[in-house]
């Protein structure tokens, strides 16, 4: 393990898209390396216009178990759930 | 005559592509690990798209019907004008990004000034391959330098790869008749003027590497002129093998 070539994390803005989004994962030294990796593995095809990259490790993740605690949805209080108001269509994308 | 220089020019410029194009494809399935061997396949794609082009704008400089395809599986050795640099062989990854970086150290300062050229087809295909070049000397300095300064043994494979290219390099900046008339109708520039921005260029990545440049003058040479190396044959029996078997095979 020791010497395997650390994992990244990959985000990349699409053409239009708002936020980075993760598209995958890759092998690479450093960041640097990461990056050109990223536009070679990733965004031939005029994918991106921003990449981001974030070592593998570095990412704190929920654990599978937590899922009731953390996102039971509570559907019965249904107050919590903003669905009784029109977004006008001037706001644009929310 | 100054059609036939232009269609030499883009024989060159084209074959240069292809040939190396080719080389780089024998990787594809065996890179080291799964990014550089998707990144290593990208850069034979661009070279064979700018080989299509090159071959494509000569044959329509020649006038005889000859298509890119034509030009490309239908020649025999004698007929390709490549430098003799980019029909080594891939050898191990180190080598094969050398003689890389070595091409795009080249490459990049020639295709910017045929950006400049006096016939407008050239330029408008040389700025578009200077975008894909600019991004393979990036490619190919950074993992030079991470593999001339990496581990001892890593250099002294780098430092031989170099050692072995550097003969090869000469080349490049030797012009013959044709060169002259490319540069006398501001075509394509003097061979001998783009050596500067090449030097500087690899004398920074033997710098910063921790590489030593030989300091021999000898160059091999001929391609240019259709007097290639054995391996030359080799690589056309293996690239052209379709089209001579099978005529006119398209999918």
């Amino acid at each position: 393990m020791k010497n395997e070539i650390p994992l990244w994390e990959v985000f990349i803005r699409g053409q239009h898209g708002l936020n980075h989004r993760h598209v995958g994962s890759l092998h690479a030294a450093d960041a640097q390396q990461a990056i050109l990796n990223a536009r070679d593995v990733y965004t031939r095809r005029n994918e991106g216009v921003s990449i981001w990259v974030v070592p593998s490790n570095a990412i704190s993740a929920s654990a599978p178990s937590d899922k009731g605690p953390l996102f039971e949805p509570s559907n019965d209080k249904i107050y919590r759930h903003p669905t009784f108001y029109d977004i006008p269509d001037d706001v644009g994308t929310m | 005559m100054r059609d036939e220089a232009l269609f030499q020019l883009l024989l060159r410029l084209g074959d240069n592509a292809l040939i190396l194009g080719h080389r780089v494809s024998e990787w594809c399935g065996h890179g080291p690990y799964l990014e550089e061997d998707i990144a290593l396949a990208n850069t034979a794609l661009d070279l064979v798209g700018q080989a299509q082009l090159w071959l494509g704008l000569a044959g329509e400089v020649e006038g005889k019907g000859r298509s890119a395809d034509n030009l490309a599986y239908l020649r025999d050795a004698s007929g390709f004008r490549n430098l003799l640099l980019v029909e080594r062989p891939n050898g191990h990854f180190g080598q094969t990004l050398m003689r890389q970086f070595l091409f795009d150290a080249w490459s990049l300062p020639m295709l910017t000034a045929l950006g400049a050229s006096t016939d407008t087809r050239v330029g408008d295909i040389a700025r578009k391959a200077a975008v894909e070049t600019s991004y393979h000397l990036e490619r190919s300095t950074d993992l030079c330098l991470r593999l001339a300064d990496g581990t001892q043994k890593s250099h002294d494979m780098m430092q031989e790869a170099l050692d072995d290219l550097w003969p090869y390099t000469g080349e490049m900046f030797l012009g013959d008749g044709v060169d002259t008339v490319l540069a006398d109708d501001g075509l394509a520039p003097d061979p001998t003027d783009l050596r500067g921005a090449w030097q500087k260029t690899v004398q920074q990545l033997a710098d910063v590497g921790t590489l030593t440049l030989p300091d021999g003058q000898f160059a091999h040479k001929g391609g240019k002129t259709g007097r290639h190396s054995e391996h030359l044959g080799y690589i056309l029996s293996d690239m052209q093998f379709l089209q001579r078997a099978y005529p006119g095979a398209t999918w």
